[in-house]
């Protein structure tokens, strides 16, 4: 699966299982380089995400339906 | 004079410790009115607790009177709790207070008791209730005002730590009688319209009265029925509300909420670079071991190859035949010497060689024949002498 559609959570995990196959297992030199890619890969998502710099704020108020969420104006 | 007496140090001694060891004297609650009120140079303050039938004497030391948001004044109901204890100078006893508010709010600390109590009893503290928080949130709402300290606060931490996460705001009154059910439609809100993955109850510092929208128990039911986790921070590190104990967890202030809601990027960032050295050092590694077992195969390859089966057999040959060469010469060496060794034995015994050490070989001259003995020749003969180097001839003589 394509690294960009995953959660940051789930490329996290990924990365984590990664590592450790590549530790613990048995695999081909070819397996090897693949799995080495794909979790460099997964890292650079990551690291991109986490460095992020706008926290996205949303203020949830009663709206026809029910509530909806409205993006949040500067706090005075 | 009776036998048994006592001095007044004796007998205040022995009421003062009547006092003291009475567990109820020693935590006490008193309701009164306050008159009398003064206070010293040194800031203790004095004052004078009293209903229609009676009147106690009270003193506040001053590092206790300074933690008083409120001070009583005369003519003023209130309920204050401390000690009894004998002023033994004075031959007084006094009431030592070390908490005072107007008489109303000890029936809030009674509602708060009984209130918990009752929750408690049902189970809306149950630890096995309690929720783990998401490790990962992906959206977080938060139920608080959207002015004030406390929402400022969650949104610095949050920014700091964790920007990826999405927050939703649900805002609210967080004081005073209108709080209680908009707090509950604001917690029910995030959970039926939104996809929050936990929920930040807060409200900044406050005195008792401030909080107490947090102990209703509204409040407290829609924080236990609540599907998404909630965390709260209320106040400062010493206050705990209803709302807390029912909470999935609680945080000591707002700040220390968003703290525990999601993770620090930072440290994320150095498990990261750690996971990214691993993979690197291990992919290092395997392919070290491959080339380490390929030249290994490669040397046991060119071991049984038949080019090295041929190099094997010519060495072989090579080996044998100069063995062989030595044999044979050593064969011929010995032949020679046998040789030498015949050659010599015949030249010792060939009449050449017997000539060369002095012996002659005569011969009669007449017959011919090689006279070996006196019997074959008589005076006057001729004879023939050989020697080694020559032939002469003579005449026997007798």
């Amino acid at each position: 699966m394509d690294v960009e559609e995953l959660s940051f959570e789930e490329a996290f995990k990924e990365l984590e299982e990664t590592v450790r196959r590549l530790e613990e297992g048995d695999l081909t030199l070819e397996e090897s380089i693949a799995l080495f890619e794909r979790g460099q890969e997964l890292a650079r998502y990551c690291s991109a995400k986490l460095d992020q710099a706008e926290l996205r704020v949303s203020k949830l108020i009663p709206s026809a339906g029910g509530y909806e969420e409205v993006p949040l104006e500067e706090e005075p | 004079m009776p036998d048994n007496y006592f001095t007044v140090s004796q007998i205040t001694d022995y009421i003062k410790e009547l006092i003291e060891v009475d567990p109820l004297l020693q935590d006490v609650w008193v309701e009164g009115e306050v008159s009398n009120f003064s206070q010293s140079t040194l800031g203790h303050i004095y004052f004078t607790l009293k209903d229609e039938g009676a009147s106690i004497r009270c003193v506040m030391w001053r590092s206790l009177a300074e933690r008083q948001v409120y001070l009583p004044g005369d003519g003023e109901a209130v309920i204050a709790h401390g000690h009894i204890s004998i002023y033994e100078a004075r031959g007084l006893y006094q009431f030592y207070v070390d908490t005072v508010q107007p008489a109303g709010l000890g029936s809030l600390y009674l509602q708060f008791e009984a209130l918990k109590e009752r929750l408690a009893a049902e189970g809306l503290f149950a630890e096995e209730h309690k929720r783990p928080l998401p490790p990962f949130p992906r959206r977080l709402g938060v139920v608080t005002s959207p002015t004030g300290a406390a929402i400022r606060d969650i949104l610095r931490v949050l920014g700091r730590r964790y920007p990826l996460v999405e927050v939703v705001l649900s805002p609210t009154l967080v004081q005073g009688d209108e709080a209680p059910p908009q707090i509950v439609a604001a917690i029910e809100a995030l959970n039926r319209y939104t996809d929050v993955d936990a929920i930040i109850l807060a409200r900044g510092g406050g005195s008792l009265e401030e909080l107490w929208a947090f102990n209703d128990e509204g409040v407290a039911r829609a924080v236990y029925a609540s599907r998404v986790p909630v965390i709260t921070g209320v106040g400062h590190e010493i206050d705990f509300t209803i709302a807390d104990f029912v909470a999935d967890v609680r945080a000591p202030t707002p700040s220390a909420a968003a703290e525990m809601a999601v993770p620090d990027r930072e440290e994320l960032k150095a498990t990261l670079a750690s996971w990214s050295e691993r993979l690197a050092q291990e992919l290092a590694r395997r392919i070290k071991e491959k080339r380490r077992a390929f030249k290994a195969e490669e040397e046991a390859l060119l071991r049984l190859s038949p080019r090295a089966k041929i190099e094997g057999y010519r060495q072989r040959i090579d080996d044998l035949m100069r063995s062989a060469a030595s044999n044979l010469g050593h064969r011929l060496a010995l032949l020679r010497e046998r040789l030498r060794g015949r050659i010599l034995q015949l030249e010792s015994l060939s009449p050449t060689g017997v000539l060369g050490r002095g012996y002659s070989i005569t011969r009669h001259l007449g017959t011919g024949q090689v006279v070996k003995s006196v019997a074959q020749v008589k005076e006057g003969d001729r004879i023939g002498i050989r020697v080694s180097d020559g032939e002469f001839t003579g005449t026997v003589n007798e």
